[in-house]
């Protein structure tokens, strides 16, 4: 593709550099220490959430278009794609092979609690497990719920706290022990 | 197609099998098979949804035994001839017959970085009228396209609540097999778990569906 001039070379690696380095799970992380500090941000990004995380910097191929849920103490987003493996790519970067695997993709959406107790989590009965089945253009992000004893702090701190896993919606975000 | 891609609610796959510290790739190719489709696909002679059809257009067996990064190759070996970047003679040697199309110009890498920081919408600025609307039963025909399309099997003939309409979107259906974008209404619509599974309890499944794939309940 190179000889055939299709390809320029240093165009490769820019693809590669870009994921490894500058688009990944940290960027999604300062989206939600944001909606956490910044109930005016929080309040945009659940509106047009597209706009708000743009405001941010985040942006291009596979966040087009996108929606913020949030979790609450009666639901509990969780994310897949059982078709492909779409995933929000421009505010958590690429998706981790556990995610795009067939164990993941088949039962998120017919066993999402089985699937939640083998990354441990355990949900009341009475919550609602709510999986987003990411069959269209639209990315999901979850917004997980602030861990207690970290009201007041600011939103560098909490960004460190944030993981990947709870932006999917298989893990909650626990504050330091 | 009822393809090996179209997983959900199949089982026998056994639990979910996290890596501790991931790398982003685990090989050098894999680097190669994820860059090249990339700036291949900046040339403009396909699509997003081409690309989807061509990595799941496969016996489900050897879907099932390939890497999702062998997946993008395969697709992508195809695509370059199909789509008219090299011929089949060029494919399989690795070496060019002559110069490339001069009206295709591959971008450099910075060029790259703002195509990627750019995205590619999906949603079409028409006004087209939805046929649903916001809280609206509907069900989801019982349709089986030999083609791509976006309609999981889990979820024909079940009946669901349409939650949001997301607007105006390209119809994967026709956009994949080059049959045009076909723009019309794309919505999430909400499923019990009972509907879906014949499971009792709060849990829901939100899916994207698009104006043709619904049928008023």
């Amino acid at each position: 593709m190179v000889d055939k001039g299709l390809v320029d070379p240093a165009t490769l690696d820019a693809v590669v550099e870009t994921y490894e380095h500058r688009v990944g799970p940290r960027n999604g992380a300062q989206v939600v220490a944001r909606a956490w500090t910044d109930p005016e941000y929080r309040a945009w990004l659940m509106k047009d959430a597209t706009s708000a995380i743009a405001s941010l910097g985040y942006t291009g191929r596979q966040g087009e278009h996108m929606i913020a849920v949030e979790n609450s103490p009666a639901v509990h987003n969780m994310v897949v794609c059982t078709l492909c493996s779409c995933y929000p790519w421009s505010v958590l970067g690429l998706p981790p092979t556990w995610y795009k695997s067939a164990p993941y993709r088949s039962r998120a959406v017919s066993d999402p609690r089985g699937v939640l107790s083998e990354f441990g989590v355990s949900l009341e009965e009475k919550v609602e497990v709510r999986v987003w089945d990411s069959t269209a253009e639209l990315r999901y992000l979850v917004i997980p719920e602030q861990p207690a004893g970290t009201l007041g702090w600011d939103a560098e701190q909490l960004a460190a706290l944030v993981t990947r896993d709870s932006m999917i919606g298989v893990a909650k975000v626990s504050a330091p022990a | 197609m009822n393809g090996g891609q179209d997983l959900g609610g199949v089982q026998g796959f056994g639990p979910v099998v996290p890596e501790p510290g991931e790398p982003l790739f685990h090989a050098e190719w894999e680097k190669g098979a994820f860059a090249l489709t990339l700036a291949l696909g900046f040339l403009g002679r396909w699509n997003i949804d081409m690309s989807r059809f061509y990595r799941e257009n496969r016996s489900p067996a050897e879907y099932y035994t390939s890497s999702y990064y062998t997946l993008w190759f395969k697709a992508l070996e195809k695509l370059v001839v199909d789509r008219g970047l090299v011929t089949e003679e060029e494919r399989r040697t690795g070496k060019p017959a002559g110069a490339c199309d001069t009206s295709l110009t591959p971008p450099g890498p910075q060029r790259a970085r703002e195509l990627l920081a750019l995205g590619t919408s999906a949603a079409v600025n028409e006004t087209i009228p939805p046929k649903f609307s916001v809280g609206q039963r509907v069900r989801v025909k019982n349709l089986h396209p030999a083609g791509h399309t976006r309609m999981p099997r889990y979820c024909r003939g079940r009946t669901g609540t349409v939650e949001i309409d997301h607007g105006v979107y390209v119809f994967p259906d026709t956009h994949a097999m080059g049959e045009g974008k076909h723009p019309q209404h794309c919505y999430n619509v909400r499923f019990t778990a009972g509907e879906l599974w014949g499971r009792p309890g709060p849990d829901t499944v939100r899916i994207d569906l698009w104006d043709d794939y619904l049928e008023p309940a």
